[in-house]
């Protein structure tokens, strides 16, 4: 055949049309089940952020300042003592001011514990020096150890190391436990396109017989797959992000000055993480879809 | 060529189908006929034996050359396997879209190839639509929209009335007399023996060349030779519907082939 360039005059509004059936009765199932999965990721991810932001300034906090526990020895007393301390503390190069706490200063940080009034006079308290440090060069506590002991001053220095490593390890393990509830969710998206995938090769096995006579190859016919179920899952991810953003900023806005508790304080800019979710639920789905109908395809004779 | 453990359907079969000939391949049902044109149009292997297409040994090709051997042989299917959620546009045009033509250089193409099967005016209608007539010349304008090489039909004239299967069967022999090599599977042997075309036979798992079928009886009128625009396109067949008594003006019968295989 061989027919010569038409003279007709065709509709200008010819476009290709979806070579997969648009109707399946299957997809508004898994369009739900996408979008709750990306909703479970979105308010991971939300949580994620705002327990990091909280950790991060908890070891800023910490990390700006020590403690120096003060001993009186000889004829000095403990007062005088922790005022000797905080004198020799504020010499040292890295440290901003040093303030010695007096009995009722302690006895407030105690209050949490014992509660108030209930300290017998005759209790003898810590001599306590507060120690802001320079958050640009921080002084060390070796350095301050050294401070103390060039005055013959009994003192113990914390500079909250050890707490600064639980709260770093405590927000890591936030953020490794975040990575893995997402990848499993992911996971959990891609088998799911995985399995859809699959239903609908064999649901739609005429066509495909049909795509492969007309001469298409297996990446064709896979991208076909592909090509609907990112857009399917794109398009769930959308509900399930907006879904969970909306619920960020219920909470956000309950949550007042916090942001939700001073463990998560929530913030505006952690929502637009939800971004993301339709783009990597696409993502998601086109790894899937197309690995799993280009392996169908390859198996067929 | 064999179907898992069962017999063997086709074997010890020696087929050489020469560029630009016409074949009717005829048989009993079950004898094979859409087992051999399934080898062909390579939607099976066989179980052992050569076939070659094109000069290349099919056992010997890579899947991922398979397509690009389809894409030069045209099939008409007994059971259409037209894609029901694509227009009739769309599907004509699906050979040509796979093949990675964009739809503004085959849209014309494929409305004109429309028209010539006499569905000028169902260019948006869905096969589910259509009569088994139109669906027939739908499937054979899908299948030669590409411009193939080699046209196979099974049975494409098993859905239409006598009428319809004669202009049907002129619309593939206007295209092998544009050179493309033509197989027709056909159980109608009043079609195969007015069409006057070489037979092969499948029978016993074997496969005979009978030659040409005996020539139209005098009482019936004489095969006119077929019209040849001037663009060397065939005639398109009447727009019409097969139950339209307007419309049932006599076919002209195909012509005789010129020579055998």
């Amino acid at each position: 055949m061989s027919p010569a360039r038409a003279p007709h005059n065709a509709p200008a509004d010819f476009r290709a049309a979806s070579l997969l059936p648009r109707q399946d009765e299957r997809a508004g199932g898994l369009v739900f089940t996408v979008a709750v999965l990306a909703f479970l990721a979105c308010l991971a991810v939300i949580a994620t952020l705002a327990a990091d932001r909280a950790a991060r300034g908890w070891v800023t906090q910490l990390s700006s300042s020590a403690t120096i526990q003060v001993r009186p020895s000889g004829d000095e007393t403990g007062p005088e003592a922790a005022a000797r301390a905080a004198e020799t503390a504020a010499a040292v190069k890295g440290v901003v001011e040093a303030r010695a706490l007096d009995r009722k200063a302690a006895e407030t940080l105690l209050e949490p514990w014992l509660g108030k009034g209930n300290l017998p006079a005759d209790l003898p308290l810590p001599f306590l020096v507060t120690v802001e440090l320079d958050p640009k060069a921080p002084a060390t506590a070796v350095s301050l150890d050294q401070a103390m002991a060039h005055a013959h001053i009994d003192a113990s220095v914390d500079d909250h190391s050890r707490w600064m490593q639980d709260v770093r390890r405590s927000g890591n393990l936030v953020r490794v436990i975040a990575a893995l509830a997402c990848a499993l969710i992911a996971s959990a998206a891609g088998s799911m396109i995985a399995f859809a995938t699959r239903q609908g090769l064999a649901a739609r096995r005429d066509v495909v017989e049909v795509l492969h006579l007309c001469g298409a190859e297996d990446s064709f016919i896979a991208n076909l797959f592909m090509v609907r179920f990112s857009s399917l899952a794109f398009r769930a991810a959308a509900y399930g992000a907006i879904a969970a953003a909306a619920a960020g900023a219920l909470t956000r806005l309950a949550g007042g000055s916090d942001g939700f508790t001073p463990a998560l304080p929530i913030s505006w800019l952690d929502l637009a993480s939800c971004i993301a979710a339709p783009l990597l639920g696409a993502a998601v789905a086109a790894v899937s879809a197309k690995t799993v109908a280009t392996r169908i395809l390859r198996a067929q004779p | 060529m064999r179907y898992g453990r069962a017999p063997e359907v086709l074997r010890d079969i020696d087929l050489n189908l020469e560029p630009g000939s016409f074949h009717f391949l005829t048989g009993a049902t079950g004898a094979g006929k859409s087992s051999l044109l399934k080898l062909i149009y390579l939607a099976a292997r066989p179980s052992r034996g050569l076939i070659s297409l094109f000069g290349r040994d099919v056992n010997a090709m890579a899947r991922r050359d398979l397509p690009f051997v389809r894409r030069r042989i045209g099939v008409v299917f007994q059971e259409f396997h037209l894609l029901d959620h694509l227009s009739a546009f769309d599907n004509v045009g699906l050979p040509l879209r796979i093949a990675g033509a964009r739809i503004e250089d085959y849209r014309a193409d494929v409305i004109e190839l429309l028209q010539w099967v006499g569905l000028g005016g169902k260019i948006h209608a869905f096969p589910p639509t259509l009569s088994g007539g139109e669906k027939q010349r739908l499937s054979i304008a899908r299948a030669v929209v590409n411009k193939p090489d080699i046209l196979l039909a099974d049975e494409p004239t098993g859905n239409v009335d006598h009428a319809m299967a004669l202009r049907i069967l002129r619309l593939l022999v206007e295209m092998n007399s544009l050179g493309t090599t033509v197989v027709i599977a056909s159980h109608d042997q009043d079609l195969v023996r007015r069409s006057g075309m070489p037979v092969l036979h499948v029978h016993d798992g074997g496969l005979h060349l009978i030659g040409a079928a005996p020539q139209a009886s005098a009482a019936e009128p004489a095969p006119p030779e077929p019209a040849r625009p001037e663009s060397a396109r065939p005639e398109p067949v009447p727009h019409d519907d097969p139950e339209d008594p307007e419309a049932q003006s006599e076919p002209e019968p195909p012509p005789a082939a010129e020579g055998e295989a």
